[in-house]
């Protein structure tokens, strides 16, 4: 390819400011972020913690999640609450994976996983097949998410399932997800789930090189996620995209037949939470059903509500703003944090239509007097 | 008889081809670009159409008449594939059976409509209005990649001059007037390249000085396209008709030049009252 249109999209996708922007944000998490946790003494006060490390690249993860939240709701209007089952989905396949690296070092020095030993099980029920090789783990990260979404928004988009009853009936979903995945029998340990990981691909899980490269790779995904979103957005399917949220009849008797353009970003978005989660888990070092309970995918949905729809970035900024003020809140006064979402949602519905990155625009047009543009 | 069998594949691909039929092409070797043929339509035991029958030749600009309720909407609604009809037969050309497509396929086919209340994608430009309009290979993945080429950007660029939103064309078309966004609406049906236009009251909130453009517009459109206009304004029907036809409870009444019709003493009745 020649340089022209390869240029013209990277200029397409942001401007010099929002490239600059960009590529500082590369700089503190592919170079700063690893320097400051790997190099500097713990003492010193350019040191960043392990603890910070992790809270980061957890925060990354949601993101991700975010930015697939915006894609179909900020972009296409429809509002998923149910997008916590993919974010799952992608974490226990990726759970899977580590649960059999674990080896023989578990409680019972075991070929199986402790659970499955401690329910007496012979042999790997069918859904733990190939689940020792990594890239059969990655497979299904991408494929499970991905096939429940397209079978899913297959028969609901065909039959016109639109609104508040779609979002109802994702919650019903993740519920139903959570229910089934709570059961021992259903072979994914139940409401323990998966925990006490040692190794990823060989190497030692916990140790501070592990953490930081984890750290990059969640960096690395988030970045390339937003580049891949900015595409869409910025593409003529963006247009319709947008045009399928606002008018979507019109779209219809324009010629386009809107359920596989909700099916396509619906799936992407699917994809993305799945990939998220697989990342979430080694970092984090536990996967459950509670992730997939219905409040968690709600909260998926305050994150970009806080931020701004259809902004991306705003998408970013919201799961960083409302996750760094729970992990702050659940310290300092753990009781109170359901209250300041709700306030936090509430408020921002109310007073800040636009988000956190459309309040400058929104002061803006106050101040100047003029209409919402 | 219909086209092949209407499959649904969604891929995610977009695996999904509308444009099979659109090369199928119109037959209207018969002069006649629309049958519809003892068409009937209820809601909740309410006859919206009642064994409507109504041909549509090729070129021809028909206006649609009669009072609240007649069925004018409803109409539409069973040609452009938003309702089905309960029995009777619609037909495009001679060979595109209605009833076996889906709203998408019958615009690929080449039937454009324009809504009672102007549609337009309000959030979008004026021009990215007419660029989503604009007949084009319309699945998912050619859309991801789509790029305008010179010979489209003059496409828009004559259909901006033609509906005169030429200085608008970056404005968002929210912002529009009124009149200015029904205009819009029938520049984004033309993009289409439609052989049959069907405009729901387009001169509705128009100034006088837009309805006689509107008219003119029509005017020049007819011959090239098909169209169908169903209209209240009966000064307006005046300046463009040749052919009247008068819906009444479903089903047509009376049919004729706007002279004939005004003169029939039962459309006289169904619009002064009994």
């Amino acid at each position: 390819m020649r340089a022209g249109p390869i240029a013209s999209t990277l200029a397409r996708l942001y401007g010099t400011r929002g490239w600059v922007s960009l590529g500082l944000c590369a700089l503190l998490l592919f170079v700063l972020v690893p320097l400051g946790n790997l190099v500097t003494p713990a003492d010193s006060a350019v040191h960043i913690s392990t603890y910070w490390v992790t809270l980061i690249g957890k925060i990354m993860c949601y993101a991700m999640v975010a930015l697939a939240m915006d894609l179909i709701w900020g972009y296409c209007g429809i509002l998923s609450l149910g997008h916590g089952l993919f974010f799952a989905l992608g974490g226990y396949a990726m759970g899977m994976y580590l649960m059999r690296q674990i080896g023989r070092e578990g409680q019972y020095k075991m070929d199986m996983p402790d659970f499955m030993v401690f329910l007496d099980w012979k042999e790997f029920p069918w859904q733990w097949w190939n689940s020792d090789q990594f890239w059969w783990a990655m497979l299904l990260v991408i494929a499970v998410p991905a096939l429940l979404a397209f079978v899913f928004g297959f028969f609901a988009f065909r039959s016109r399932i639109k609104g508040v009853y779609f979002s109802i009936i994702t919650q019903a979903l993740t519920y139903a997800a959570m229910l089934l995945f709570f059961r021992n029998e259903t072979g994914f340990g139940g409401n323990n789930g998966f925990t006490d990981f040692k190794r990823i691909a060989g190497i030692a899980i916990t140790t501070p090189q592990t953490r930081v490269a984890l750290f990059a790779i969640t960096g690395a995904a988030l970045i390339a996620t937003l580049l891949l979103a900015r595409y869409i957005v910025t593409s003529k399917l963006g247009r319709i995209l947008a045009a399928i949220r606002d008018a979507e009849s019109r779209v219809m008797f324009c010629g386009y037949n809107t359920v596989n353009y909700k099916l396509f970003i619906w799936t992407l978005s699917a994809v993305i939470c799945g990939i998220a989660g697989a990342l979430y888990v080694p970092q984090v070092g536990i996967i459950n059903p509670g992730e997939m309970s219905p409040a968690n995918s709600i909260e998926i949905a305050i994150w970009v509500a806080v931020g701004g729809r259809g902004t991306l970035v705003g998408a970013i900024v919201g799961a960083g703003v409302v996750n760094g003020a729970k992990s702050f809140f659940t310290q300092a006064a753990p009781e109170y944090w359901l209250y300041v979402l709700g306030l936090l949602f509430i408020a921002v519905t109310l007073f800040m239509p636009r988000g956190i990155v459309g309040l400058y625009a929104q002061l803006r047009d106050k101040w100047t007097g003029r209409a919402v543009a | 008889m219909s086209a092949a069998p209407k499959e649904f594949s969604g891929g995610a691909s977009g695996e999904f081809a509308p444009a099979r039929i659109a090369t199928e092409g119109l037959d209207a070797s018969h002069g006649v670009v629309l049958y519809l043929d003892d068409i009937s339509v209820s809601f909740d035991g309410f006859r919206a159409l009642n064994k409507l029958s109504l041909a549509i030749d090729v070129g021809e600009l028909r206006c649609v008449i009669g009072p609240n309720g007649a069925g004018k909407t409803t109409m539409m609604d069973v040609i452009t594939g938003k309702t089905r009809a309960d029995s009777g037969t619609a037909f495009f050309g001679q060979t595109i059976d209605l009833a076996q497509l889906t709203e998408a396929e019958i615009a690929h086919a080449g039937i454009g409509r324009k809504f009672q209340k102007p549609t337009i994608f309000e959030q979008h430009s004026v021009f990215e209005n007419l660029e989503l309009s604009m007949k084009m290979d319309k699945r998912v993945r050619k859309s991801l990649f789509a790029r305008l080429d010179s010979a489209q950007q003059d496409r828009i660029a004559e259909m901006l001059t033609l509906i005169r939103l030429a200085d608008s064309a970056s404005r968002q078309a929210g912002l529009l007037s009124h009149g200015q966004k029904q205009w819009l609406e029938i520049g984004m049906l033309l993009m289409q390249e439609p052989r049959l236009l069907l405009l729901d009251e387009p001169v509705a909130g128009m100034s006088d000085e837009e309805t006689e453009r509107t008219a003119e517009l029509f005017l020049t459109l007819a011959g090239k396209h098909s169209l169908v206009v169903v209209e209240h304004d009966m000064a307006f029907i005046g300046r463009i008709a040749k052919k009247v036809s008068v819906l009444h409870e479903g089903s047509l009444l009376a049919e004729g030049t706007l002279e004939q019709v005004q003169a029939d003493p039962r459309v006289v009745e169904v619009y002064l009252g009994r």
